[in-house]
């Protein structure tokens, strides 16, 4: 499919893991008695937010223009390759 | 319970994306190929992750916690015996056929194998059954809602009573899953599925985390528990040994063989999320991909059905402290305090099932209490998390939910409009009619599931329903399957009448045999006689599918050599005798199926071995 999946799987956790750690870090901080003693918002707001960069960072490396060579070793070899001819984007 | 602001942002922002996705791939919808099957075109990662999800709906995930509550770590049996071996049997084995035949769903297949008839059998009983799978999801999901009162805070701010609550959850959640179906079609679902996946993983990994730290890790938590809950393999010699009831064939063939294989290989939900791969490769890696998170899987869901057991019982919640109480006047308040059913009956933070009728916790036929262990994973959500977090642990059951409605909504359209509409009702118009038809059939699907999720109300043991109908149903068509994949004088004839008698099997088998403590009706015994008695409702579902699968395989070989075969030529690439093997050579030696499936059954043997 035309749309690499990677880009909204990368731009919402990159949000909502920002959204978190900002609260995380801003709000209020007597919220966190009943998760131990830590700050879950924060930390797992920036753990959520690099995954989300990690997924926009691969999408943009593996974008068409990028590089010639086809990402999927299957489309390449395979016998049963999608019949019309072009490659998806991975 | 109340949400704060930053937990509906959290749960906005989800959403936006969930439509958004929907919405912008409607660009790319422009063939019945592209809406069914996203154009044969996705790889295999997202294929495996979203063949992964489409099974991990809501009752999954609830269940699974539930279950955990209930019997322990062999809850992890479901996943380790009752999927990984079909999974990597369907990616190995069948998918030749499914993706090679170039059939466009399940029943489509077994028309090419077979005939027309076969495949409307398994047509029709899978559309009733995929719209009542939608309509549970909605149910379960609207429930949840209600009885957390999670909506009830917005609502009365836009002026709406929250007893409506129920009717607005379902509503909002059908139209959710209406707009990126209709727009996405297959693509929008598989998308989104593979958003719930990290969704997921993101809101429970942190569960678990917290919830093993304040036990004491798995050791604490170990020590705090039954020796039978934390040991998968404790007490299978025999059926009274272990809290499931079930003794190790039992649980080997009935679960292990029967269902889970009926299930994973045969589930036009699921495998149509492999179907939809960019090449055979990549379809046969499909269900080995998704096995190994799923193998990790009970990690994540039925860990916290455990340690919800093992936290210490929270007593006295009705006693009001003033501030700056003295020592004695806690002591005086918490001596006159009344303790509430939860106080006395609750196990963990689990607590009893109350009966509305009379405000006193529900009692099973033997007298105990009966605990309403759904509620494992949404106390165990708001036990440990904060605000924030919290937004994020029920955005992701939420989410789970959903995907489980969509993921039945397009296993629906396609079946109908392909094996139903197409081969019966209007069959030779252009493919952009069936395209059209396609969404028509979105609509009408979601509608259908609205209505069933009302049914559920009216009969609340409909999900028992349900349970007992796949097992009548999908028990014994994986005899069918492998008799059809695997042995080439398999007829149509036999293959028809033997899933029949396999469906008439387990009807019978149930009406005449009922799971201890349970009253006669839909737990069984309805054929008037009880022949025998299980030591569990599981012992007795599992034994249901070994009948029903042994009736069908038996009763398609015999009418199968009784009745005529098609000839060979008609049957290559349908069965393995007949089919030249794949090409692998361009493929290293790890990317192979057949490595990946040794693989992931030796990862699953290594997890047997440490929770053993």
């Amino acid at each position: 499919m035309g749309l690499d999946i990677r880009w909204p799987v990368g731009a919402m956790f990159l949000l909502v893991g920002a959204a978190l750690a900002a609260y995380g870090w801003l709000g209020d901080q007597q919220i966190y008695a009943r998760s131990l003693g830590i700050n879950v918002n924060l930390i797992w707001g920036a753990v959520l937010a690099a995954f989300g960069l990690l997924m926009i960072a691969l999408a943009w490396h593996r974008r068409p223009d990028a590089s010639g060579i086809s990402n999927s070793q299957d489309i390449q070899h395979d016998n049963e390759a999608n019949p019309s001819g072009h490659s998806s984007r991975v | 319970m109340s949400l704060r602001p930053i937990d509906w942002i959290v749960m906005l922002i989800y959403v936006g994306f969930v439509v958004a996705i929907g919405v912008i791939l409607k660009r790319y919808m422009k063939t019945s190929t592209d809406f069914f099957l996203s154009g044969r075109a996705l790889p295999a990662w997202v294929c495996g992750l979203a063949f992964l999800s489409a099974n991990l709906g809501a009752v999954e995930v609830i269940g699974m916690g539930a279950s955990g509550a209930k019997y322990g770590i062999s809850t992890s049996h479901f996943y380790w015996i009752g999927a990984i071996p079909a999974m990597v049997f369907v990616g190995v084995f069948m998918m030749p056929f499914y993706y090679g035949s170039r059939a466009r769903s399940v029943p489509e297949y077994l028309r090419l194998r077979f005939d027309e008839k076969t495949r409307t059998l398994n047509a029709v009983s899978f559309a009733v059954m995929t719209i009542f799978s939608s309509g549970i999801s909605m149910y379960a999901m609207a429930r949840l809602i209600q009885v957390l009162h999670l909506f009830d805070a917005p609502l009365a701010w836009l002026g709406i009573s929250p007893a409506r609550g129920f009717d607005i959850s379902i509503i909002v959640s059908a139209l959710i899953v209406l707009i990126y179906v209709f727009f996405g079609g297959l693509s929008g679902a598989i998308y989104n599925e593979v958003l719930q996946f990290f969704m997921i993983v993101a809101g429970f990994l942190p569960l678990v985390w917290l919830g093993l730290r304040s036990v004491g890790g798995w050791n604490g938590l170990k020590a705090r528990l039954p020796a039978d809950m934390t040991h998968a393999w404790m007490g299978m010699t025999n059926s009274h040994a272990n809290p499931m009831g079930v003794e190790w064939f039992g649980l080997a063939m009935g679960l292990g063989f029967v269902l889970s294989f009926g299930y994973w290989c045969t589930d036009f939900l699921v495998i149509q999320r492999a179907m939809a791969a960019q090449s055979m490769s990549a379809a046969r890696r499909t269900p080995l991909i998704a096995a190994v998170p799923k193998m990790l899987f009970p990690m994540l869901v039925i860990l916290p059905g455990l340690i919800a057991v093992g936290l210490p019982t929270a007593s006295l919640r009705g006693v009001t402290i003033p501030k700056g109480a003295t020592s004695a006047e806690i002591q005086a308040a918490m001596a006159r305090a009344v303790p509430t059913e939860a106080d006395l009956h609750s196990r963990g933070l689990i607590p009893p099932k109350i009966d509305v009728s009379t405000g006193r916790a529900q009692r099973d036929s033997n007298g105990n209490v009966v605990l309403d262990y759904d509620l494992a994973i949404p106390n165990m959500l708001l036990h440990y998390f904060p605000a924030g977090l919290l937004g994020l642990g029920l955005t992701a059951l939420l989410a789970s939910f959903m995907s489980g409605m969509a993921g039945n909504v397009t296993a629906f359209n396609t079946v109908w409009t392909y094996d139903i509409y197409q081969a019966h009702i209007h069959p030779g118009a252009r493919d952009a009619h069936y395209l059209k038809i396609g969404r028509i059939t979105t609509v009408a699907g979601i509608v259908l599931s609205v209505l069933a999720a009302y049914m559920a109300t009216r009969f609340n043991n409909i999900m028992d329903m349900l349970q007992l109908i796949f097992a009548f149903v999908n028990a014994p068509l994986f005899a069918t399957f492998l008799l059809g994949m695997f042995w080439k004088r398999t007829t149509g004839h036999g293959a028809f009448y033997g899933l029949l008698s396999g469906t008439i099997a387990a009807a019978l088998h149930h009406g005449l045999t009922l799971p201890v403590g349970e009253a006669v009706g839909v737990k069984g015994g309805w054929l008037g006689a009880q022949l025998h008695q299980y030591p569990s409702d599981m012992a007795q579902n599992f034994w249901t599918a070994i009948f029903a699968w042994t009736t069908c395989f038996i009763a398609t070989i015999l009418i199968s050599l009784m009745t005529q075969p098609r000839p060979e030529k008609e049957l290559n690439g349908l069965v393995y005798s007949l089919t030249p093997k794949p090409n692998e050579g361009h493929l290293a030696w790890y990317a192979r199926p057949a490595a990946l499936g040794i693989g992931v059954l030796v990862l699953v043997a290594i997890l047997n071995f440490i929770f053993k």
